[in-house]
C-alpha cells in the first residue's frame, strides 16, 4: 500500500522512467468501431477474441453483467469501508444519505433529457414516475407504489427485487440498524429537491433487517408559501 | 438492468468526498479520511470480485501479454463501453495502457485545465486494473498519470516474486 501511494504521487517520474525503459511500441491498437470493428493483430492470431468482431463488442452477454455488477459491486465496496470509517449505524446512513443527495440532484437531469415525462399535476403523478420510469431506467425495477395518507402526501415504494443487496446475504454483525440502501433515498431526496419538492425519504421497512418487505417511505412537505403542485416539465 | 450512468455518478461522488475531506484540515478522531489508497483499494476490491464474474476462457489465458490484451478490449469495454486506445510494452513486464478519451475524465475538462486533480478521478480505476490482474494470477503495481485530459496513461508493472 505505502508502495502505491509512492507511485501515485510521482506520476512525473514514472514517465521519465518508461521512456529510459525504452517500451517498445509492438501492440499499437486501432479505436474500434462501434459498426465496422476491424482488429490489427497484436502479435499472432487470437481466436477466442475475434469472434467479438460479429456484433458490438459491448453488447455480448457477459460484457453485460460485468457493467450490472460494477455499480453494485462498487456500492458494496463502499458501504464497507464506511463500515470500517463509523463505528454507528447513523452515521453510515447519514453519510450514505448525503452522498446519495449529491448523486441525486445530478442524476435528475440526466433522467430528464432521457425520460418523456409529462407535466405533472399531483404528488402521486410524482411517485409513479419514480417507480415505473426512474427506478425501471436505472435499476431495471418497478416497485409498487401505496399512498399511506388521506391528505395525499405519504406514499411508499416496496421493492421486491433490488439490485443492490445481490451480493449481500445478511447485515454484518453488530450493524443492525444499517440502512444498506440508503443511498437509494437521499437520491430521490435530492432529485425532489431539484424540482423545488421538499420530502422526507426513509427507509420503512427492510428485508435485510428481517421485514417481510423492503419499503421507502416518502413524504412531500409542503412549504409554507408554496404554490399547489409547482413542477416544470 | 442497471444503468451504467449510475457506477459513473457513484465514482464522482466518492472523489467529490474525498476533494470535501481535503479541504478539512482536521477530521474528528477515528474518521479515516477517504483519500488515494482508499479509493486505490475499493478499485482493487471491485476489480478482483470482476475477475471472478469474467468468462471461463479468459481464466485460461496463460500468456501475460494475452491477459493485458483482454483488460484493453473485453475488460475495459465491459465497463467503460469503448477499447484501450493503445497498448505499449517492453515485454519485461512493463505495460502502457493508453486511453485518449477516459470516460471518467471527459466530464471534468480538456486540456491542461484540472490536470492536478486528474489522479483523484484515477485511482479508483487504477485499483480495478489491479484487481482484475489478481485475479487472473498477475500481481503487479498499477499507476496513472495525466497530461492533457481527457487522455491518461495507466502503467501497469508487474512483480514477479
Amino acid at each position: 500500500m505505502i508502495s502505491d501511494a509512492d507511485h501515485l504521487a510521482d506520476s512525473k517520474e514514472q514517465k521519465q522512467e518508461s521512456t529510459e525503459v525504452a517500451l517498445e511500441s509492438h501492440s499499437e491498437e486501432e479505436l474500434a468501431n462501434r459498426k465496422q470493428s476491424r482488429r490489427k493483430e497484436i502479435e499472432g492470431p487470437i481466436p477466442h477474441l475475434s469472434s467479438a468482431m460479429s456484433r458490438p463488442a459491448h453488447r455480448r452477454p457477459e460484457y453485460h453483467k460485468i457493467n450490472k455488477d460494477l455499480f453494485v459491486l462498487t456500492y458494496g465496496a463502499l458501504v464497507a469501508q464506511l463500515c470500517k470509517d463509523y463505528e454507528k449505524d447513523e452515521d453510515v446512513n447519514k453519510y450514505l444519505d448525503k452522498m446519495g443527495h449529491g448523486i441525486g440532484t445530478r442524476l435528475v437531469e440526466d433522467f430528464l433529457a432521457r425520460s418523456c415525462v409529462r407535466r405533472c399535476h399531483s404528488y402521486s403523478e410524482i411517485i409513479d414516475i419514480i417507480a415505473q420510469v426512474a427506478f425501471k431506467m436505472y435499476l431495471g425495477i418497478t416497485p409498487s407504489v401505496a399512498c399511506n395518507n388521506s391528505s395525499r402526501n405519504e406514499f411508499s415504494l416496496i421493492l421486491d427485487k433490488n439490485p443492490l443487496v445481490e451480493f449481500v446475504e445478511e447485515l454484518p454483525a453488530g450493524r443492525t440498524s444499517l440502512c444498506y440502501c440508503n443511498l437509494l433515498c437521499g437520491i430521490i431526496r435530492g432529485a425532489l429537491e431539484m424540482v423545488h419538492l421538499d420530502a422526507d425519504v426513509a427507509f420503512l421497512q427492510d428485508r435485510l433487517k428481517g421485514d417481510s418487505v423492503t419499503e421507502i417511505g416518502i413524504t412531500f412537505l409542503k412549504k409554507p408559501d408554496e404554490k399547489k403542485y409547482r413542477r416544470k416539465k | 438492468m442497471v444503468d451504467a450512468v449510475l457506477f459513473e455518478f457513484l465514482h464522482t461522488e466518492m472523489v467529490a468526498e474525498l476533494w470535501a475531506h481535503e479541504a478539512d484540515p482536521d477530521p474528528g478522531p477515528g474518521e479515516q479520511k477517504m483519500n488515494l489508497l482508499v479509493l486505490e483499494s475499493m478499485g482493487f476490491r471491485v476489480g478482483q470480485a470482476l475477475g471472478e464474474r469474467l468468462p471461463r476462457e479468459t481464466l485460461a489465458l496463460r500468456e501475460e501479454l494475452d491477459v493485458l490484451k483482454f483488460l484493453c478490449k473485453d475488460l475495459w469495454v465491459a465497463v467503460f463501453q469503448k477499447q484501450m486506445d493503445s497498448l505499449r510494452t517492453n515485454h519485461q513486464g512493463t505495460y502502457v495502457l493508453q486511453d485518449s478519451s477516459f470516460p471518467l475524465l471527459i466530464r471534468m475538462a480538456s486540456g491542461l485545465q484540472y490536470v492536478e486533480e486528474a489522479p483523484k478521478f484515477l485511482a479508483f480505476t487504477c485499483g480495478l486494473l489491479r484487481g482484475t490482474l489478481s485475479t487472473l494470477g498477475i500481481k503487479s503495481l498499477v499507476t496513472a498519470s495525466v497530461v492533457a485530459l481527457p487522455a491518461c496513461r495507466f502503467q501497469v508493472v508487474v512483480q514477479r516474486s
